[in-house]
This record gives structure tokens, C-alpha cells and sequence, in this order.
């Protein structure tokens, strides 16, 4: 179904060399607004890393039928569909889990990511490989998201994975720093993702420029995004 | 991305990829409205048990026999509740006769803004229960009104409420400190102070209501 090298390739693209966050800079909407501690990061991209295998399973079954010229909204039709039947779902038979991952379900389906995946890659491949598409493409989400949440909350408030009690009862929130530290309220805010998001970025170009160095090779070329935020 | 063996016309064409598009809206319009249909009965059924669960604690559910989700009665905003909105009343009912209602009350006056309730009086106007559903409070200092943040979990502090007697006299509608009959925690009274005043208001209304509240033809009969 899936050779061994592709998989891999999928997978590092996902995870690291196309990372959705830091690379293609998508999904900036729910990023800022969610990720304001590490529970809520983990969240979304566990809703979104489902949303993306099934949508990316979907198109890509039914690529060889959409005609090139509509496709776009017949991606969004179909994306859209999906993500409701998925919540309905949830909603109706697993619904302590809808309780924790609901409200963040519905946050996806206007996201670009989806849509772009799909479009760049699903529309292209066969289902398999999208599925696993959409999985790493959400696995990358996954990291980064939880690393900018954990970040955020120990700064803003000096706690790391408020929240988690909503998730796994009988789990507390970790409480790192006094508990007479004042807070900071700008990484709260979404300016402060935005420059923790920046100093992400930063992070992951002077490691690809070191590796680069190393291996006396060029840096990957930047991912061209569409226009799409 | 197919390959076409004709040619189209532009009018063809855009006919074509019209007819393409229908049909997918078609397909797609009547999966999701399967499965809203399919899952309409279990969304509706978790919901209502979500609402159970809560006016369980208020009230046992062995004391009546009525749907009491379905014997409801819309209030309008009713300033002895602190209420702004429309509101449920739920009526529980045994062989017919009134055993309780059930309603919502807010106290404006916590410590940090509005304290949501939900109070349950039965017939002969005793306080079956009381339960914060919404507060602000501070963690760990005034948010004991909340059973499930107060320490002590045997005696909950709002456990006071349940089946308190009928004829309390204005007195007795304090905490401690104020002369009445209510506990509160040292260093954290404002909280327990709102809470008894919005409680006390609610049940005074709603002893004086409950003839007319239980004779009222609700939403469904």
C-alpha cells in the first residue's frame, strides 16, 4: 500500500520540514486564540489531526471524479460535510469526549489547513498516502501547538497543563513557579503568540541552517502557502 | 483531471461542470442530513441526561415519577431571582400531586460577580437542595460553595440547604456572623453571604408562588 521511503518522507514532512505552524504559518486564527496553555494546543490538534486523515481519505478516493476547474468547492463541500457528520457523531456516541474535544471541532472547518492539504496533496495522492498526510501534517500541529501553549501559560501564569482535569479527571495542573509570581499577561494575549510563535520560527530556521551547514547543503526551499492564513 | 475525449462548447462545458457540482451537493446534503437525523435522538438524550444529572442533586429522583423535563414552564425575567432571562421551571410531580419545583436563581452580590443556582423547593415549601452551577469565586477561598471544590466532602457547605424547614424567619436567612443559622468558612463570607440572600429571596418568592406555579398549564400539558 505504502512503500517504506514514502512513509518516511510523508512523515518527516509533516512533523518537521513543511510543519503547518512554523513553516507554512497556517492556521494562525484558532493557533492564537487556543493556545493560550498546552491542554488546549493538544486538543485542537488531536480534532484536527482526525478531521485531516478523514478529509484527506475522502478527497483523495474521489479525486479522479471532481472536475479540476470546481474543485474548490467541491473540496469545501466535502470537507465541511465531513467535519459536521464527525461532530454529530462524537457528539451523539462518545459524548464525554465531545464534551472535551467538542467546542474545538467546529473551529476546524474553517481552517485552512485542511483545505490546503487537501488541495496540495490529497488531490494528488492516493487515499492511503493522504491519510498519513493528514495525520503527520496534524502530528507537526500537535508539537508545536503544545510547545507554544506550555510555553504561553508558564509565562503568563507560571502553571503548565491547566486544564488537564477537563481531559483525564483526578490529573492536576502543574503549578511551576511560585505561587506568588505575578503573572505576565502579554504572553496571554495574542501578541504574545505571535512573538513566542516568532522566536518559534526562528528556532526551527537556525536549526535547518546549522543541519544545512553540516551537510554542506542547500536549506529547503520555503513552502509556498497560497495566500491563506 | 480525466481525461475528455470530446470537445466541449464553453456553454457545455460550464453545463457540465454545473451538473457535476449539483450532484455533489446532492450527496453530500443527504449524508449530513442522515446523519443529523440518525444522531438526533442520542444528541437529545445526552442532553437531557446532562440536565438530570444536575437536578439530581437537588432533588432524588425517587421522590417523583413524572418526566419532569417535560413538565416545564417558561419564567419571564423575575427580579426576586436575579433573573434578567427567560428561565426553566421544572415541576416534579407523584400520582399527579406536586412534590417539587425546580428553577434557577442567581446571586448578584459574590465576590466576584454573579452566582448561578439552582434551587429545588418542594411542595410544602422545604428546600430540598441547593447547587452553585456557575460561579466566579475565588479558587480556594470562597469557591466552597461549590461541593465540588469544597474540601470537606461529607458535609459539603450546601448541604445546609437540604431540607431546611419551611417557616425560617428573616433572622435565620444569615450566615453565623450576621446572626442567622447558616455556617460559613473565616475569611470568606461575602460568597456564603450572596448565596444565602439570593437563596432566602428565591424560596420566599417561590413559597409564595407555588400554588399558582404548579396549577399553571406549562408547555406541554
Amino acid at each position: 500500500m505504502i512503500a517504506r521511503d514514502e512513509f518516511r518522507t510523508i512523515a518527516h514532512n509533516g512533523i518537521w520540514k513543511q510543519n503547518t505552524s512554523i513553516v507554512q504559518i497556517l492556521g494562525l486564527c484558532p493557533l492564537l486564540a487556543v493556545t493560550t496553555n498546552a491542554v488546549n494546543g493538544i486538543m485542537l490538534s488531536l480534532a484536527t489531526i482526525l478531521v485531516m486523515a478523514l478529509s484527506g481519505f475522502a478527497i483523495a478516493s474521489l479525486r479522479n471524479l471532481i472536475p479540476h476547474e470546481i474543485r474548490i468547492p467541491v473540496f469545501i463541500l466535502i470537507v465541511a460535510a465531513l467535519v459536521t457528520v464527525v461532530d454529530l457523531l462524537f457528539n451523539a456516541n462518545l459524548h464525554e469526549l465531545y464534551l472535551v474535544l467538542g467546542i474545538f471541532i467546529p473551529l476546524i472547518v474553517t481552517n485552512c489547513i485542511v483545505l490546503a492539504r487537501v488541495e496540495a496533496f490529497a488531490a494528488k495522492n492516493p487515499p492511503v498516502q493522504s491519510i498519513f498526510d493528514g495525520i503527520f501534517m496534524g502530528t507537526g500541529m500537535l508539537w508545536t501547538l503544545a510547545l507554544l501553549g506550555g510555553m504561553r501559560e508558564l509565562l503568563g501564569g507560571g502553571t503548565l497543563f491547566s486544564g488537564i482535569d477537563m481531559v483525564i479527571p483526578g490529573l492536576q495542573p502543574l503549578q511551576l513557579l511560585p505561587e506568588n509570581y505575578p503573572g505576565f499577561l502579554l504572553a496571554l494575549l495574542p501578541p504574545g503568540a505571535f512573538i513566542l510563535l516568532g522566536c518559534m520560527i526562528a528556532w526551527k530556521n537556525w536549526m535547518d541552517a546549522r543541519a544545512a551547514e553540516r551537510a554542506r547543503l542547500k536549506p529547503p526551499e520555503p513552502v509556498s502557502t497560497a495566500g491563506c492564513h | 483531471m480525466t481525461a475528455e475525449p470530446r470537445e466541449f462548447t464553453a456553454t457545455g462545458m460550464a453545463a457540465r461542470t454545473a451538473a457535476i457540482l449539483f450532484v455533489f451537493v446532492i450527496i453530500f446534503t443527504g449524508l449530513l442530513s442522515g446523519a443529523y437525523l440518525w444522531t438526533k435522538p442520542a444528541i437529545e438524550a445526552s442532553a437531557a441526561e446532562e440536565k438530570m444529572k444536575l437536578v439530581d442533586e437537588v432533588l432524588p429522583r425517587e421522590t417523583y415519577d413524572n418526566a419532569l423535563l417535560n413538565d416545564t414552564l417558561d419564567l419571564p425575567p423575575t427580579p426576586e431571582l436575579g433573573l434578567e432571562e427567560t428561565t426553566m421551571l421544572y415541576r416534579a410531580r407523584k400520582d399527579g400531586k406536586p412534590v417539587a419545583m425546580v428553577f434557577e436563581a442567581v446571586a448578584p452580590d459574590g465576590y466576584a460577580g454573579k452566582i448561578r443556582l439552582l434551587v429545588a423547593l418542594q411542595a410544602d415549601g422545604t428546600v430540598a437542595g441547593v447547587r452553585v452551577t456557575q460561579h466566579k469565586e475565588t479558587p480556594g477561598l470562597g469557591d466552597y460553595v461549590d461541593p465540588k471544590k469544597d474540601k470537606d466532602k461529607t458535609h459539603p457547605w450546601i448541604a445546609q440547604f437540604q431540607n431546611l424547614p419551611a417557616d425560617l424567619t428573616a433572622k435565620d436567612w444569615k450566615v453565623k456572623k450576621d446572626g442567622g443559622r447558616f455556617e460559613y468558612h473565616a475569611g470568606a463570607t461575602v460568597t456564603p453571604r450572596a448565596v444565602v440572600k439570593a437563596v432566602a429571596k428565591a424560596v420566599q418568592w417561590a413559597q409564595a408562588q407555588r400554588e399558582t406555579l404548579f396549577a399553571e398549564k406549562g408547555a406541554t400539558p
